[in-house]
């Protein structure tokens, strides 16, 4: 659908928190667009729910299908959906926000009193050495290509790292019928003893049976291997094989496919260029934007829904998008604080649910210092092909941050604009300065943060103060 | 690498196929797929070199961020094909290092400008 030139609200990703904001949004009587890059909604969570040609339900179980729900609300909503769509700026334009938007190769600007993000989460960088051989993705990327095109690992596979997500896919891989060779659980020994404090909350919430069920079809579809360490893939010019210890004893296996997972983390790219304040959160050990209960972050206007705000799952990320729908309602004048809060107890309820059990979670899940910070030529800017030494010697002639960094190595300025290296650049120079992360800080983020042509920006409309600042030579 | 689910199999009538060349080899893709699933659903990992060392890389993170799969698309260089679904006709090619900047007929010389 052709875009409109302005809206009361725009939300940014049709994940959940995105369908769920721009429904809500829309059932609030506001004119909303809702902006995706994918060709069809539903996130990464729900990816190509409208199109999968999967056909057996149970391959993909019934924590994807829910997306069906959610996207069937949204497309009565009366919302208007902008697929293939990569928003690249949004800047402030006196009360409203201008969003810089990239579709089918020429870019518009349109204009929002309102902007909800709902850029989701991305996985968290897995530099070890040998990341960059083709024949290693990640394991969400694999899972991406069975929810999208009905593809299945087929050679010798192995799963390596660490979370629920890892053993989710190990399933579906189970019941697809796809063989796996082994999955190389990352988890630290012992690593439930953390964990253990926040139990009591996790056995009461839903994660326990969903928890319980994923080991067992993994258990039985493949080997399992704890207490990896020092993980590498090998291979010349494409991965052969991977090598791993575990008690002391090393370990090389074959494979032509290796599928990386450590946790996911906040997109954080566009809150960060637009300036919302970010804080540290040792818990889940990445960058998130400050927001209040509602979503709400520093800058007036701009409010985060979902695991871009931090990561809780996919039904609190729906339940966050209602919240953050409801308060940009009321920062507009479509309902008063008391009718906010009446419309909001749903919500508030299944967030609460949703969230129960998440810090156990994150206890048992947070990555192992080593699979975060790498060391010598492990590659951890994999744009500009900076490694670990290069950033340790950085620090010791006296680079103290990540922006610096970037002009020293050009770390952080290829074409992801950070994202496969920020938390491990960040992380791996407080080690080195003997400094916490939140006192390093993270890379400075402009716009645009994904790129585009200069011909699509040449393109734009432009004013006649805009051509005077560039057109030296009147006329 | 991968293949594809039994019920998805080429042969199944309801498969619908496009006709897509990858380094001017002729392949089937399926229809739905972005160029990244049609590259390693025809067994290729690798779909480029780096501009800074001339490494191999290949499809990575499946989701538009890590700007590892681009190939070159119909003669547009540095195309993220795991964002671009085939179409019928398509000419992939796996791009050699940095893009190569071919100014169109219709740019303008330097020295014709205002």
């Amino acid at each position: 659908m052709t875009l409109a030139s302005s809206y009361d609200i725009v939300v940014i990703g049709a994940g959940p928190a995105g369908l769920a904001a721009a429904t809500e949004a829309a059932a609030r009587g506001l004119a909303v667009a809702l902006i995706d890059e994918q060709t069809a909604p539903g996130g990464q969570i729900y990816r190509a729910i409208t199109t999968t040609p999967v056909r057996q339900r149970e391959i993909l179980g019934t924590d994807y299908w829910r997306g069906e729900t959610l996207v069937a609300a949204f497309a009565r909503s009366g919302a208007t959906h902008s697929p293939r769509t990569t928003a690249w700026a949004v800047t402030r334009e006196g009360e409203e926000f201008e969003i810089g938007l990239s579709k089918d190769g020429a870019a518009q600007l349109v204009r929002a009193a309102h902007v909800i993000l709902a850029t989701g989460a991305q996985e968290r960088p897995f530099p070890i050495p040998g990341w960059t051989l083709p024949g290693v993705m990640t394991a969400g990327g694999a899972q991406i290509l069975l929810k999208a095109a009905g593809l299945i690992p087929s050679g010798a596979t192995a799963l390596a790292g660490s979370g629920p997500l890892l053993y989710l896919i190990a399933a579906q891989f189970a019941a697809a019928g796809a063989r796996i060779e082994c999955l190389l659980d990352t988890t630290p020994r012992g690593r439930w003893r953390n964990a253990l404090g926040h139990a009591p909350d996790f056995v009461s919430s839903p994660y326990l049976a969903k928890g319980w069920s994923l080991l067992r079809a993994a258990r039985s579809m493949t080997r399992i291997i704890k207490g990896v360490e020092n993980l590498a893939a090998i291979g010349e010019g494409k991965l052969e094989g991977v090598r791993f210890t575990t008690g002391g004893r090393s370990h090389d296996i074959p494979a032509d496919l290796l599928l990386l997972h450590q946790g996911v983390v906040p997109g954080i790219n566009l809150s960060n260029a637009i300036g919302c304040e970010h804080r540290w959160d040792a818990t889940q050990a990445c960058f998130t934007p400050t927001v209040d209960e509602w979503g709400a972050t520093s800058v007036p206007g701009i409010t985060i829904a979902g695991d871009a705000a931090s990561i809780a799952g996919a039904r609190a990320a729906e339940a966050r998008g209602r919240l953050a729908a409801l308060h940009a309602a009321c920062m507009l004048g479509h309902l008063d604080a008391p009718q906010r809060d009446a419309h909001s107890g749903a919500a508030r309820r299944e967030l609460k649910r949703w969230s129960r059990g998440r810090r156990f979670v994150d206890a048992l899940y947070l990555p192992a210092m080593q699979f975060r910070i790498p060391s010598g030529d492990t590659v951890v800017c994999r744009c500009e092909e900076v490694t670990a030494q290069q950033i340790s010697n950085t620090v010791k002639l006296g680079c103290t941050g990540p922006n610096q960094m970037k002009s020293f190595l050009r770390c952080g300025m290829g074409p992801c604009q950070g994202r496969m290296c920020g938390l491990t650049v960040t992380e791996l120079i407080a080690k080195e300065r003997g400094v916490s992360p939140a006192e390093t800080g993270y890379y400075r983020l402009r716009f645009p943060i994904k790129p585009i042509t200069l011909g699509e920006l040449a393109a734009l409309p432009q004013t006649e103060a805009s051509i005077d600042a560039v057109v030296r030579i009147k006329r | 690498m991968y293949k594809r689910l039994p019920e998805l199999a080429a042969s199944n009538p309801n498969t619908r196929l496009l006709a897509v060349t990858i380094d001017g080899k002729p392949f089937a893709a399926r229809d739905g797929d972005t160029v990244a699933a049609t590259l390693l659903a025809a067994g290729l990992a690798d779909c480029r070199t780096t501009p800074v060392s001339g490494s191999a890389r290949g499809p990575f993170c499946m989701m538009g961020i890590c700007f590892d799969c681009l190939v070159v698309i119909d003669g547009r260089p540095n195309q993220q094909s795991c964002m671009i679904p085939a179409h019928d006709g398509m000419q992939i090619e796996r791009q050699q290092g940095a893009r190569v900047v071919s100014l169109a007929p219709e740019s303008v010389a330097p020295e014709s400008m205002p």
